[in-house]
């Protein structure tokens, strides 16, 4: 992820679009268009069968945000935005890992899947697979913590996150 | 009943109301044609040269009367060629929906001959786009394409229909014309504080873009600019909205703006920008943009609001509805103070005419005033000759200049005034130069084929004289690729060429004659206006700078 400059925060976005063919095209291409940097961001299907949400996390200052939020208010798919306030939300995010097995470091895994409630899901004698879920300083910590053993290989999904509370987002009204 | 895609097609634009549509035909769209031809008594095609042009000529028909321009072209470079004449209906918000042809779905993504992604394409130069795969979605998403195009910030659609869909059949009933979306209304507490404002202001200035023209919002604007004693200057897109002998109204601001509108605008306490998005054209530096004052900004679209300028207070929605809450909101206010500084500005501008090296353009845009009516609409290409018809032109009436603002298309100039002159029926006037008629000029024959009584003002200096001009003040004289002189065509002939009128002038006087004849001749004549390779337009505030930097007299030159 990029280095965040003076006035520049990083938040979360949720969006519901119509779940149809290039819609995400649409999405992301409004975001080369103006010059908005996404450094992370999932798409999958949701509660109802019309819609995909979108979770995209980005950085920017007020002027970003804001913009941002607009732009993809004016595309004719997207159905909903909200940027998900970090202490009303429930945040995920799932890493898979493999790193070497071939050290006399087992003891500095197994600490770490065991305090970072991670799951060994592939072993073999020279590699290990692993599974984290966690928000994303939680993940960005296993890395820390386990890079001393020899990282080969790393993927992370990107956060997926919906607010707390009993509404949907789909019910909210929009506020300008 | 059953339709084929195609006469679906057809029969949903004379459902919408079209009654004129622009295009080219080819491989893709040869059954759209077939159904076309069976409906001729119903919509009037206009084939034109190329299909950049149809683009224009829809946009420039959009801009003449607030309808939806229809543009229809084949895959591949039928649609690429649409692209430039989508991106300036784009930029300037114009309802446009272009309908393409392109392969068939079994031979999508096979690189087809004239296959091309137009829909990935226009992605960004399009409100919306649609590409049909199936046939049942067709008759909606046809609906659909004007009503997006016409509601809200208009701006143009694209639907691009592979060719076996045109030969599927769905049930279509027609339903009338579309409804726009429901009207956005505004915050009442924004417009609250937008009138504590317009209270409290003493030097207040209204300024004005083409949103005017999308809310129709004409008598609005003067209505709030009489009542709180407002003075209005317009961008680019704004003129004509206002009309020029409302003593109120000081003319374009900006770049190229009027002296006495630029310069008020910069004294102003107030600003009231309506349907209009602070475009650097107008602005300069932003930072430095009316740095005294404070801001309130109107718009039917919220990303507009604070995008390019800082706004104190944004009001979101429709102009309908939010003029006449502001109007109604705002004290009775007289400024003579204000009116008193502005008066000063209006007679300073007098002065301050340039001396001419030759023909004085200003001159020929008084000889067309003169002699063009109330309904008569101007079109222009881009350059030079664009700011001098910008800065001097006059028009009563709205929709009556029709020019290429947020993209500035050279070239654009033939499509837009054929379109307008389809749509008005009037006689109509391109004002161009010799560099952008030369992007176009293949259009004439689709004039004279048509025998639409369009009046061609070629500004012929022999230059690119914008960039000339550019190249005069900031680039030491060197005028690398300007110099059109040894290139320049014989424009009698050419006209003639193509069936239509050509002359030359070289002094006001025979150009008057020459007008004069040509605006009543109900034909096509071309007028090779001279004028001096070195004019300036005057004033200039150079890109990037402030007020204080304008220049108001030719310097070496």
């Amino acid at each position: 992820m990029a280095e965040l400059k003076k006035d520049e925060t990083r938040f979360v976005i949720a969006i519901y679009v119509d779940n149809k063919f290039g819609v995400l095209t649409r999405v992301t291409s409004m975001f080369t268009r103006r010059g908005f940097n996404i450094d992370a961001l999932t798409v999958g299907v949701t509660e109802s069968p019309e819609y995909s949400r979108i979770t995209l996390s980005m950085s920017g200052d007020g002027y970003a945000r804001a913009q941002m939020l607009n732009q993809l208010r004016k595309l004719h798919n997207v159905k909903k935005v909200e940027i998900l306030d970090e202490k009303d939300t429930i945040e995920r995010e799932l890493l898979l890992i493999k790193v070497n097995n071939e050290t006399d470091q087992h003891q500095l895994i197994m600490s770490c899947v065991d305090i970072f409630k991670a799951k060994i899901i592939d072993y073999s004698t020279t590699t290990l697979g692993i599974e984290v879920t966690g928000d994303s300083d939680k993940i960005d910590a296993f890395i820390e913590m386990i890079r001393p053993v020899g990282i080969i290989e790393s993927c992370r999904s990107g956060v997926i996150a919906l607010s707390k509370g009993s509404g949907s987002m789909l019910d909210t009204p929009d506020l300008f | 009943m059953k339709l084929k895609g195609a006469e679906i097609v057809i029969e949903s634009l004379i459902d919408q109301g079209v009654t004129d549509i622009f295009g080219y035909p080819g491989g893709t769209v040869l059954d759209i044609y077939d159904a076309l031809y069976a409906r001729s008594d119903r919509i009037n095609h206009v084939l034109v040269s190329h299909e950049q042009h149809a683009a224009h000529a829809a946009d420039g028909y959009a801009r003449a009367t607030g309808k939806v321009g229809v543009v229809l072209a084949t895959s591949g470079p039928g649609a690429t060629n649409l692209v430039t004449g989508i991106a300036t209906a784009m930029l300037d918000s114009i309802p446009v929906v272009a309908i393409t042809g392109n392969v068939g779905r079994p031979m999508v993504g096979k690189d087809s001959f004239q296959e091309v992604d137009i829909t990935g394409i226009t992605l960004p130069i399009t409100k919306h786009n649609y590409f049909v795969n199936d046939i049942e979605e067709l008759p909606g998403i046809m609906r659909e394409a004007f009503k997006i195009a016409k509601s809200d910030r208009p701006g143009p659609v694209l639907i691009d229909i592979p060719k076996d869909i045109q030969n599927m059949v769905t049930d279509f009933e027609p339903q009338g014309p579309v409804r726009p979306y429901d009207r956005i209304q505004p915050q009442e507490n924004r417009i609250a504080e937008a009138v504590a404002a317009i209270n409290k202001a003493e030097r207040p200035f209204i300024y004005i873009g083409g949103g005017i023209n999308a809310a129709e919002a004409y008598d609005d604007v003067i209505k709030l600019a009489d009542k709180i004693d407002a003075v209005i200057g317009s961008s680019l897109m704004g003129i004509s909205c206002i009309p020029n002998e409302n003593p109120r109204y000081l003319g374009m601001v900006g770049m190229h703006g009027q002296y006495a509108s630029t310069i008020s605008q910069d004294d102003a306490d107030l600003i009231i920008a309506i349907g209009t998005r602070f475009s650097d054209r107008v602005t300069g530096k932003t930072s430095e943009f009316c740095k005294e004052a404070t801001i309130i900004h109107m718009d039917v679209d919220f990303a507009e609001i604070s995008k390019n300028v800082t706004a104190d207070i944004g009001v979101r929605g429709d102009l309908r509805i939010s003029l006449p809450m502001l109007i109604s909101g705002v004290d009775k206010k007289e400024h003579p103070e204000w009116r008193a500084r502005v008066d000063e500005l209006v007679a300073k501008e007098k002065g301050l005419h340039a001396e001419t090296l030759g023909v004085d353009p200003r001159d020929i845009m008084e000889v067309i005033n003169d002699i063009k009516s109330d309904d008569t609409v101007v079109a222009t290409d881009v350059g030079q000759h664009q700011m001098w018809a910008a800065q001097y032109l006059t028009f009563r009436k709205p929709r009556k200049f029709v020019t290429s603002g947020g993209l500035g298309t050279m070239g654009f100039g033939m499509g837009a005034a054929e379109g307008a002159c389809v749509a008005t029926k009037q006689p109509t006037v391109l004002v161009t130069g010799d560099g952008s008629f030369g992007m176009n000029l293949n259009e004439v024959m689709t004039s004279v084929l048509y025998k639409l009584p369009l009046t061609i003002v070629i500004m012929n200096n022999k230059v690119l004289g914008m960039v000339r001009q550019w190249q005069t003040l900031f680039y030491g004289e060197r005028y690398s690729n300007t110099v059109l002189e040894e290139r320049a065509p014989d424009y009698v002939k050419l006209a003639e060429a193509f069936g239509a009128t050509g002359v030359v002038t070289e002094t006001v006087e025979e150009f008057r004659e020459a007008f004069d004849k040509a605006y009543h001749s109900g034909g096509v004549t071309l007028i090779d206006c001279r004028i001096h390779k070195d004019e300036f337009v005057l004033p200039m505030i150079p890109a990037g700078q402030t007020v204080a930097d304008m220049v108001t007299e030719r310097g070496a030159k």
